[in-house]
């Protein structure tokens, strides 16, 4: 049905789908009403929060049983429709909402979670991603006035005492490239990346054993090249392969090691910048030779190397600073820009190229002066404001304000984070404005099927029964069945394919019926 | 590269003589940095959580991915 909207004539765009998902540290202040809550119990609130927000009829909230939620805006996935990767928290009841820009808010492990929608460019991830944020601050106030307790939400990636939490990048690469290339290949550009995407960190070591400050928040937690762990052992390249797509054509990368980040030039490049160097590997533009020795040791080297002066060593025995590597690999993406700008759109060639000049920029800034990039990278623009306090106060490594600096500049709550004081302030530049993020709360992508889950959501969603990644399941009145609508290509249910049949139908039984003809 | 490198030196060469010939002006333009440095932190002041000591230690996560 959604699938037969229109057959492909020219070849099939070289779009990259791919989306960021991040659990948010979560803290609740003061004296709790009743018993102290598990944090997943927090979480819960938490998700719940922003379901009650959006509806109009909470009364038709009810996540204690599996009854499908009557509600324009949300609703609780059912267990049999869920992917079994889904079901993790399900035992206890856990809320699970699908908002109307196509992304899933729900309850991870111990943290609330927002996995955006799919995207195809980096600067829609950027708005997703920024979204997200917005979507955790409303949903903190709204579990504070529940709980009567302060709800803090956190964008980072550890507590500085052992324990980290993900950012994760998803990436959609074609099954034929041979996956032991990505291992060998992309390996080292998430090692050397860390000085672009890094979020900063005080503390060295996964418990802050020692003082001091690093780039990254993550890169003390991976002890392991490649494997399939994401809590334990963790590895550089992850090889979970759950494609959430046709999974004889295309692979899920699942990229673990990012830092959560607030500025948007940091997304916009942490993505950018990966899945232009996915499609050098896909095309063979990578030389075979760089390959770095010793990545998890080097991981951790780059992120404590704040001077970026630090040289990795690579197995040829080639040695040579973060910046360097990074860009033998824009080479390598230039390169394979080469190739394939004939199948570009106009507008992934914009993006390309803005991508690269930034990219450059600021290896070349990197090279001469980190601290130029205080107004673009989250780590840098995170020293240096503790470097500022350092300076004023007399500050240690190890005083407890710098640590709270690390921890607030990541509140979600634009009253209290730091990183929105800057911006404020004029001090951190953007890519997107407040009204695009906005927009971006509630609407969805427009160029992948995340555009009929979102619209869908919005418009029929008392109908909705059910829905992952890759399907949405209906309960159309007339129908003895639910009906099922497989979404098994993340580039089908676009607005060009599906948006008029969605505005002409009035409920869900037209909108089957125009599907149908 | 040898072009980005050559422009990185002349870069590098044009802020060492800038650095050479402070004027009154640079100085007036380092003082504002210096106060606009001061009403930052003023104002994270403001809004940083009290008792930094207590509040980082009672931030303690349970595991994630």
């Amino acid at each position: 049905m959604v699938a037969a909207a229109g057959s492909p004539i020219s070849p099939p765009p070289v779009l990259r789908v791919m989306g960021i998902e991040t659990e948010y540290g979560i803290a609740a202040l003061g004296q709790p009403v009743g018993d102290e809550l598990h944090p997943m119990q927090l979480s819960n609130h938490v998700v719940k929060g922003y379901g009650w927000t959006t509806t109009a009829q909470p009364a038709g909230w009810d996540y204690e049983t599996e009854t499908p939620l009557r509600d324009i805006r949300g609703y609780e996935i059912s267990r049999t429709a869920a992917h079994p990767d889904q079901l993790t928290d399900a035992d206890l009841g856990m809320a699970n909402v699908i908002l109307t820009n196509g992304a899933r808010l729900y309850v991870d492990h111990a943290h609330p979670e927002y996995s955006g929608p799919e995207v195809t460019n980096a600067l829609d991830a950027v708005r997703y991603d920024k979204a997200g944020d917005a979507v955790m601050a409303i949903a903190a106030d709204q579990a504070s006035r529940t709980l009567g307790q302060s709800i803090r939400l956190y964008k980072n990636n550890t507590d500085g005492k052992g324990v980290s939490y993900g950012t994760h990048e998803n990436y959609l690469l074609e099954r034929s490239t041979p996956f032991d290339r990505v291992v060998t290949q992309f390996t080292g550009f998430l090692v050397s990346r860390q000085v672009i995407t890094g979020a900063g960190r005080v503390g060295l070591g996964q418990a802050s054993q020692r003082a001091g400050f690093q780039i990254s928040q993550r890169a003390d937690f991976f002890e392991a090249e490649v494997g399939l762990e994401t809590t334990l052992n963790r590895p550089i390249i992850n090889t979970r392969d759950e494609p959430h797509a046709d999974a004889s054509r295309h692979r899920r990368l699942h990229v673990i090691t990012g830092d959560a980040n607030l500025s948007e030039i940091s997304t916009y490049l942490k993505v950018g910048t990966a899945s232009w160097v996915l499609r050098a590997i896909e095309n063979g533009t990578v030389p075979a030779g760089v390959r770095v020795d010793s990545p998890v040791g080097a991981m951790h080297s780059v992120s404590h190397d704040p001077s970026c002066r630090g040289l990795l060593t690579l197995t040829d025995g080639r040695r040579l600073t973060a910046m360097d590597l990074q860009e033998i690999y824009l080479e390598a993406a230039r390169t394979c820009y080469d190739l394939v700008v004939e199948n570009l759109a106009e507008t992934a060639r914009i993006e390309a190229k803005d991508v690269f000049t930034r990219w450059q920029e600021t290896l070349d800034a990197l090279r001469r002066d980190p601290g130029e990039l205080a107004d673009q990278l989250d780590w840098v623009a995170k020293l240096d404001l503790m470097e500022s306090y350092r300076e004023r106060d007399g500050l240690g490594w190890d005083s407890p304000k710098l640590a709270l600096i690390d921890l607030q500049y990541c509140d979600v709550d634009p009253r209290r984070s730091l990183f929105a004081a800057l911006v404020r302030k004029g001090r951190m530049r953007r890519l997107v404005t407040d009204e695009e993020i906005e927009q971006a709360r509630s609407h969805p992508p427009t160029d992948t099927r995340a555009y009929f889950r979102g619209r869908v959501m919005d418009k029929f969603g008392p109908a909705v029964v059910a829905a992952s990644w890759d399907s949405v399941i209906f309960d159309v009145p007339g129908r003895a069945a639910l009906q099922r609508l497989p979404l098994l290509d993340p580039l089908k249910g676009t607005r060009a394919q599906v948006e008029a049949v969605i505005d002409r139908s009035a409920d869900v039984g037209e909108l089957f019926a125009n599907l149908d003809q | 590269m040898p072009e980005s490198e050559q422009s990185r030196n002349r870069s590098r060469s044009a802020e060492t003589e800038h650095a050479e010939e402070l004027t009154p002006a640079d100085s007036a333009h380092k003082a504002e940095l210096d106060a606009d440095v001061d009403s930052l932190l003023d104002e994270i002041d403001l809004v940083l959580e009290s008792n930094a000591e207590e509040f980082v230690r009672s931030f303690v996560q349970k595991g994630g991915q």
